[in-house]
């Protein structure tokens, strides 16, 4: 009976087991509460219901904890056990392939009663099933004795004088704190991940072949120099700099400046909605209408050039993916992050400097540029700031209309590719992350999140220390 | 100085500084409105061309066939079935078309005009219910290269309409010679106008279920070979004329295809009905079979797990950061660092749920599981912050009044203060909901984008999510997949616009002012 109780879903088990300790301590600590509360000899300090909690928080304390842990190191080590049991035979593999044997063992071992009548998979696979099964009973016993010393313990402490609410209560706060950590531990977790793997990648590459390299070949494992691809990113923002930035900058200073009321509780929601659409959509737009107009853009140019006697053969290389497309989409989805954010800095100038300028004689226009824009600049350049990390780091728009092909070339139409397209490319369809090629998408990954913080870091600075001085 | 300051104000100089002044003011003005008038202009350029691809595939064409469904239920499994389902048709189709069933080149241009996984539901329900004896009436979608003809998007075509003339049949009896005094001027004036003429490109007359290719063309006497049906059925009747602007070699449906099309549309077999199974269906490797019902079942299961993870966390989160959080370094750096979280680029978190999620933890690839905890660290920053302005909303003087008659500070934040945040918090959560139903780029990187052909049964299974199909038709070099991909890009919009409005509601319900 032990045995198949291992091998029933585990999460679910876990689950199950921390549901029922809970009701017990709850039930446990509340019964106890209950003897000395209504025997009404003293006056106790908490109602009964807070008894109640307190054991039931110590009782799920242990069992969260484990269930935690075990989702996060069961299969790593029952993987780690079974490695050390195969035979001799198997140290042919490499690690990789190893890893990939483990995996595909793991996920037969899921599906009940499979048989793949290949025989030393099938015993592998059987072996691995009984160590997940004494994992799982390990796990549960543990759970069951840690978690039940636990309840006894916090019954035990159980009385008239006892403070439980407030205990209770900081036992909350430290949960609230733990949520509020769970920001912390998700940056940390992306700093180790991306640092990790690039060292790894940076072990078999080194890091300034990697940054000042011009020959980018990472799908055949040949060669890595990421230059091209920084070149391609820069580009693209820039084609959606040089759209986002005036568009959304004009379109702020109207919104704030000139509209009415009713003009501004219309316009601002819908320019919003470009925020919200989502960036696949945008790609599918670039691809199906911007690109094709593009290209056909740049073949009519091509001809009229040579017509009117400008250029001797083609200009432009007119590809059907191009970098001018993909960034002018882009800059048309950043739009709202420029003029929201500006908005928000522009009316956020004191009303004293536009009347300052009015009483000396400005135009409105005057005053706008002349006293308003300066006085928001801070405020302004953290919003292009933002935006520019946000085109740097856009990632569907480009996988579907820049291209694939890394090169440095400042032909607007023909086809860049960028770090976050690589990064698509190298790890879509991969799941060991042991070749210099899937390692490379950790080091762009790494150069793309410095590069987006960097820029995040100063704007939201200077957005604080510009909100600082007016607010 | 005074008088000699004020005087000059009337000066033409002056005057003329003044109009380029204000005359600057104008352009100004005129500057924000093209700026908005561009961002608008793209927005509705953007929704109309996908309206209008998701538009022609609302509607596609089926075929109906009459099958014996005894021997489909005979058959002993699936496989089986969708063979006879599948014979059936194309003994069907041969019938029809006799004179192109002759060689093994006209019959594979014949059976192409229906896929044969297109007869897989079919075989499927008649299986289901093994009662059914007898004759069915069932209707197959036909192949997405017909369909696109038929709804005008393969080919630019000239038609044009015109009366009875005579038709005898050519000395070789493979052809038919139309004529008609200046019957056919209309036809060749057309054809001028689009610089097109019968050796380059196809001209179709079509008369019944009967179709012409023309070889010659005179203002009064038109001669072509028969593609489909007979002579006879030219006489005498309403004739149709197409000009088929593309040559055979650059399309994807041949001449005979449409003529056939044609006729099955003449005898009223093919009809164009609703497109359900984009609902109904999941992903295919031919367009006309495609749906998008594992995806949108997939993209629930992902929310699902995003919202029962990042929604409690995110909320707890803001009620310590805002009513507990003493003021040093620690909070402050956690400040900072949901701060900076909101702004890190999407991707980043595909690779770390690469990283950490499949390669430390060892979760299945391609698993809602394991996408929604990467949209719930993700979509976090957004539901704590939103949730702290919930929070910052309620006035002091609740906290104050709470206090004073005696609640601890828990009791006074969860009895007294989050109820009144409720509402806020609850518009910032869907907002974020909505940001990872968007969401394509770390879904990729966790192996979402493999081809799913079963509906998911549970957050453990292999699936696909709405954007990552939206991704993955788009990227289809077939012409029919754009307009289904428009479709999917309008489900996935809808669902979007509902939880907007959702949030316009709940803030118009409980908007409440201090």
């Amino acid at each position: 009976m032990f045995s198949q109780l291992g091998h029933l879903p585990m999460d679910f088990l876990l689950i199950v087991a921390a549901v029922i300790l809970a009701s017990l301590g709850f039930i446990a600590g509340r019964l106890k509460a209950e003897t000395f509360a209504f025997a009404g000899e003293e006056r106790t300090h908490s109602r009964p219901n807070s008894h109640g909690y307190y054991v039931l928080m110590w009782a799920l304390v242990p069992a969260v904890t484990i269930l935690l842990a075990y989702v996060a190191f069961a299969e790593p080590l029952s993987k780690a056990w079974l490695r050390r049991e195969l035979p001799a035979g198997f140290s042919v593999l490499s690690r990789g392939e190893l890893a990939s044997y483990l995996d595909a063992v793991a996920r037969a071992a899921h599906i009940k009663g499979l048989v793949t009548g290949e025989h030393v998979f099938d015993t592998v696979t059987t072996r691995y099933d009984e160590i997940l099964g004494t994992v799982n009973l390990a796990t549960l016993g543990l759970v069951a004795v840690l978690s039940g010393v636990s309840l006894a313990w916090a019954r035990a402490r159980l009385g008239p004088r006892f403070r439980a609410r407030v205990h209770v209560e900081s036992g909350l706060e430290w949960f609230l704190f733990l949520c509020a950590a769970l920001a912390i531990a998700t940056t940390v977790g992306i700093v180790a991940s991306l640092v990790f793997e690039s060292m790894r990648f940076f072990a078999v590459v080194p890091a300034t072949d990697f940054l000042f390299g011009t020959e980018w070949n990472a799908q055949t494992n040949a060669a890595f120099g990421a230059l091209p691809l920084f070149f391609g990113t820069f580009m693209i923002s820039f084609f959606a700099m040089l759209v986002a930035a005036p568009v959304g900058l004009y379109a702020a200073i109207y919104l704030s400046e000139y509209a009415g009321a009713k003009v501004r509780a219309v316009v601002k929601p819908i320019l919003e909605v470009l925020a919200g659409i989502p960036t696949v959509v945008y790609g599918f737009f670039a691809l199906l209408v911007i690109a094709p107009a593009v290209r056909a853009g740049a073949l009519w140019l091509n001809t009229s050039l040579v017509e009117w006697g400008l250029a001797h053969g083609p200009v432009f290389a007119a590809q059907p993916t191009s970098a001018l497309a993909a960034g002018l989409v882009m800059g048309i989805m950043v739009i709202p992050f420029v003029s929201s954010l500006s908005d928000d800095v522009i009316s956020a100038v004191p009303q004293s400097l536009r009347d300052g300028a009015y009483a000396v004689g400005a135009t409105k226009s005057e005053a706008v540029r002349q006293i308003v824009l300066p006085a928001a600049l801070p405020g302004i350049i953290a919003a292009l700031l933002l935006a520019v990390s946000r085109a740097i780091g856009e990632t569907m728009i480009v996988v579907m209309a820049a291209g694939h092909r890394a090169r440095i070339s400042p032909d607007p139409t023909s086809d860049l590719t960028t770090i976050t397209v690589q990064i698509v490319a190298l790890l879509t369809g991969e799941s060991e992350f042991d070749s210099p090629k899937t390692l490379s998408a950790f080091a762009l990954g790494l150069v793309l999140f410095l590069v987006t913080l960097v820029f995040n870091l100063v704007a939201l600075g200077v957005v604080r220390r510009f909100r600082e001085k007016y607010e | 100085m005074s008088e000699q300051a004020l005087s000059s104000f009337g000066t033409d100089r002056a005057r003329k500084r003044l109009r380029r002044r204000r005359a600057a003011d104008r352009r100004f003005k005129w500057y924000g409105r093209a700026a908005i008038g561009f961002a608008l202009a793209a927005l509705a350029l953007l929704l109309a061309s996908i309206f209008s691809q998701a538009l022609s595939a609302a509607t596609y064409h089926v075929v109906s066939f009459r099958i014996d469904a005894g021997r489909v239920v005979a058959a002993e499994n699936t496989s089986g079935a969708l063979k006879e389902v599948y014979d059936q048709v194309r003994a069907d189709l041969f019938e029809a078309f006799p004179d192109a069933s002759g060689t093994p080149a006209g019959r594979q241009e014949v059976s192409a005009l229906v896929t044969r996984l297109a007869a897989l539901p079919i075989a499927e329900r008649l299986r289901a219910s093994p009662a059914r004896r007898g004759m069915e009436q069932v209707s197959l979608p036909l192949s997405d290269d017909v369909d696109l003809y038929l709804k005008g998007a393969a080919a630019r075509q000239v038609t044009i309409n015109f009366g009875p003339v005579a038709a005898e049949p050519t000395e070789d009896g493979q052809g038919v010679r139309l004529s008609g005094a200046g019957a056919f001027a209309r036809l060749i004036a057309a054809a001028s106008l689009e610089h097109a003429n019968v050796t380059d490109v196809s001209f179709l007359v079509t008369g019944g279920r009967s179709t012409v290719r023309l070889t010659r063309l005179s203002a009064d006497e038109a001669e072509g070979s028969l593609i489909a049906g007979t002579a006879s059925e030219f006489g005498n009747r309403a004739l149709c004329a197409r000009i088929i602007l593309a040559p055979q070699s650059e399309r994807t449906v041949s001449d005979r295809q449409i003529a056939w099309a044609l006729a099955l549309k003449a005898d009223g077999r093919v009809r164009r009905v609703p497109h359900w199974s984009l609902l109904t269906h999941t992903d295919s490797t031919q367009p006309e079979l495609a749906g998008a019902l594992a995806a949108i079942v997939g993209s629930f299961l992902t929310l699902l797990v995003t919202a029962s993870l990042a929604i409690p966390v995110g909320i707890l989160a803001s009620i310590y950061l805002e009513e507990f959080a003493p003021k040093n370094r620690l909070t402050s750096l956690i400040e900072v660092n949901i701060n900076n979280l909101a702004a890190v680029p999407s991707i980043v978190f595909g690779l770390l749920g690469a990283a950490v999620f499949l390669g430390v933890m060892g979760l299945p690839r391609s698993a809602p599981i394991v996408g929604g905890l990467v949209l719930a660290l993700l979509i976090l920053p957004v539901v704590i912050i939103a949730s702290r302005a919930a929070l910052k909303a309620v006035p002091d003087s609740i906290r104050q009044g709470a206090l004073a008659v005696g609640a601890s500070r828990m009791q006074t934040v969860f009895h007294h203060v989050l109820p009144l945040a409720a509402p806020g918090m609850l518009t910032g959560a869907i907002l974020g909901m909505a940001r990872a139903l968007g969401e394509t780029a770390p879904l990729l990187l966790i192996g979402m984008v493999a081809f799913v052909a079963d509906v998911p049964r549970g957050p453990g299974d292999e699936a696909s999510a709405l954007p990552v199909l939206i991704y993955s038709w788009a990227t289809q070099a077939e012409r029919a997949w754009e307009p289904m991909t428009g479709a999917v890009i309008l489900i996935l919009l809808a669902f979007l616009i509902a939880m907007n409005v959702a949030v316009v509601y709940l803030r118009h319900k409980f908007e409440r002012r201090w």
